[in-house]
């Protein structure tokens, strides 16, 4: 799966007929933000693993060295995950509501109507502003709900946090 | 601090009308009169030995002078949180304004409320008043009218009813209480004898009777035995008596309001929920009950804390009411229980569960000893999630949740992967054609 074309509001909304019987379009997520985590991942490992290799093996003995294969196991183990993850997530707009599947092998798949939605929110912190990354959440009045997309290029996190508020509005019901 | 100016400050109405500001009964401020001796009393229990050293030292004038102090704060106090509390019913909301040095102001939409319970502490039923709580989404403690005179609350109640019902302003004062027709009601008889049923009731008896003695034999430390006996003896009696008295006398009754719910011995509750707020019914039926066909009826709406609808009643009785609460629904008589393999992931268990969808209601059961049977109505429905652990996708088993309006989430439990996909799909269609048929929130209008 490549990353998620955002694709115009207005070939979506032509879509969505169609889209209600079969299998509904699904979005992945941006390649920046696999980026961003992985590069996270190395800030944190590589140093880790250099400085209990150089540490180990100049004060205790060079064979105490081969500790820091351990982070380093941990390393290359958290590289593919995160692979896997970002591949697994992935969203679809129907016509009434957003579905959002996610997960490896604990797998979710979530189904939030738009009428159900209360608020819309977009966050994005420093390091994720950086790679031109926002997470869009949608609350309903279950907490259970959950329904979070973590990171979408900005003016994608807008178009959805506006088509959603629209379609919210459209067909807002009460509790 | 100034003393607020009341006259520029009075609120107006959209089209300029000043608002009618009312205040609280005049009893109210005796409510919190107590809370200095009860600091007093904490204090004395807290550190008995420095409170008796104390105490010997005080000489009868200053301990007179520190008694009238307190009386004079305390009676202060209350008169200040009385004066500065005023309330006002507006077309389409309740105000309620508050606060002596931090002002509050709490302005609750009346086509958003989920339940009105009008309550009667024992001491309130002495003196005549009642609290009158507006459950809204978001509500507390703090938003709820206490005291009002009982005859004032009862008006009240009707007029808020009558307005977010969507009756015309002009006429809902005059609206008054909408006529109620009884559907049940719970001898004091059944509910004993459905108590002395409840394994609960009994297991935090044996515990208080036990424990206490066996931690005198082991440690011979009075405060130890003391301090883990009484709350054994309390939860033990807040299980058996609390429940009777708090439960005696349950009365049922439907409106065009909505339900009403009466009970109570010494503390009287008397709640209603308008038409179309109910979340989700669960039908808890205990093991020892089932010979006698009874069951217990429990209801979730959204911001409300109480959640009985019925504490014991033949099944036959509770589904009429179940009838009544989510109009059109019958509780289906089968359900469908996960495939045979399911047992792999929940030994034994797996047998207490099952799913039926009906046209109108998702149902799930699941406990095998005590089963609960959950209800939820397609038009409630606020997500619909799937969620598959790895050893569940071994056995081609997932789990499909359903939350609700109410914060709470009813699970149909280890299902074949190909009917929970379309269980998820099936759902989220019926929840959205489910609200279109829904009752307007004005229901009346």
């Amino acid at each position: 799966m490549e990353t998620g074309s955002p694709r115009a509001a207005g070939e979506t909304r032509g879509e969505e007929h169609g889209e209600q019987r079969g299998e509904p379009v699904w979005t992945g997520l941006p390649r920046d933000l696999l980026r961003m985590r992985r590069l996270l991942l190395v800030v944190w490992l590589v140093p880790l693993t250099l400085g209990t290799g150089l540490l180990l093996g100049l004060l205790v003995g060079p064979a105490w060295a081969a500790f820091a294969l351990l982070p380093l196991a941990l390393l290359l183990w958290g590289w593919r995950l995160l692979g896997r993850n970002w591949a697994s997530w992935r969203y679809a707009e129907r016509a009434d509501d957003l579905l959002i599947s996610r997960g490896v092998l604990w797998r979710e798949e979530t189904i939030v109507p738009y009428g159900r939605m209360q608020l819309v929110e977009v966050t994005s912190g420093p390091v994720a502003r950086k790679f031109g990354l926002a997470s869009v959440q949608l609350h309903t009045a279950a907490a259970a709900s959950d329904a979070l997309i973590p990171g979408l290029e900005p003016a994608e996190a807008e178009r959805l946090r506006d088509r959603l508020t629209e379609l919210g509005q459209a067909r807002s019901a009460g509790l | 601090m100034t003393t607020p100016d009341t006259e520029t400050d009075v609120p107006v109405e959209d089209d300029g009308r000043p608002v009618v500001e009312q205040r609280l009964h005049p009893v109210t401020p005796l409510r919190r009169a107590w809370a200095p001796v009860a600091v007093i009393i904490g204090w004395g229990v807290h550190d008995p030995d420095q409170a008796q050293h104390q105490l010997t030292r005080l000489t009868t004038t200053t301990l007179l002078l520190g008694l009238a102090a307190c009386l004079v704060g305390g009676a202060l106090y209350g008169f200040l949180t009385w004066w500065f509390t005023h309330f006002a019913v507006t077309d389409s909301e309740l105000r309620i304004r508050t606060g002596l040095l931090f002002r509050r102001t709490a302005h609750i939409r009346l086509e958003r409320i989920q339940a009105v319970d009008i309550t009667q502490p024992l001491l309130a039923r002495v003196a005549g008043v009642a609290k009158l709580k507006l459950d809204v989404v978001g509500t507390d403690k703090k938003d709820e009218l206490a005291y009002l005179g009982e005859g004032h609350a009862r008006a009240l109640r009707a007029e808020l009813l009558a307005r977010a019902a969507g009756f015309a302003p002009e006429t809902a004062h005059e609206v008054g209480e909408a006529p109620v027709r009884q559907l049940l009601h719970v001898p004091p008889r059944v509910l004993a004898v459905s108590l002395v049923l409840t394994g609960a009731t009994w297991g935090t008896l044996a515990a208080a009777l036990v424990v206490p003695p066996f931690l005198w034999f082991a440690t011979h430390s009075l405060w130890t035995v003391l301090a883990t006996g009484l709350p054994l003896v309390g939860a033990a009696g807040a299980r058996s008596v609390g429940r009777f008295v708090a439960e005696y006398d349950w009365t049922v009754g439907e409106s065009p309001d909505g339900l009403r719910i009466d009970h109570g011995l010494l503390d009287r509750a008397h709640e209603t929920v308008p038409p179309g707020r109910v979340q989700t019914v669960r039908i808890v039926e205990p093991m020892l009950w089932r010979r006698r066909g009874w069951v217990r009826v429990e209801l979730d709406v959204a911001g409300s804390s109480n959640s009985v609808l019925v504490p014991a009643a033949p099944r036959e009785i509770a589904e009429t009411v179940i009838g009544q609460v989510l109009p059109g629904v019958t509780v289906p008589a089968s359900l469908s229980r996960p495939p045979r393999r399911a047992g792999w992931c929940l030994p034994f268990w797996w047998r207490g569960y099952g799913i039926a969808v009906t046209d109108s209601v998702f149902v799930t059961r699941h406990g095998l000893l005590r089963r609960s049977l959950a209800l939820v109505p397609h038009a409630k429905v606020q997500s619909v999630r799937l969620e598959q652990g790895p050893w569940a996708r071994f056995k081609g088993l997932a789990d499909v949740h359903v939350d609700t309006g109410a914060n709470k989430t009813v699970t149909a439990g280890l299902r074949d992967a190909q009917e929970a996909a379309e269980l998820l799909r099936g759902q989220a269609e019926r929840s959205r054609t489910g609200r279109r048929d829904a009752r307007p929130d004005r229901w009346m209008a």
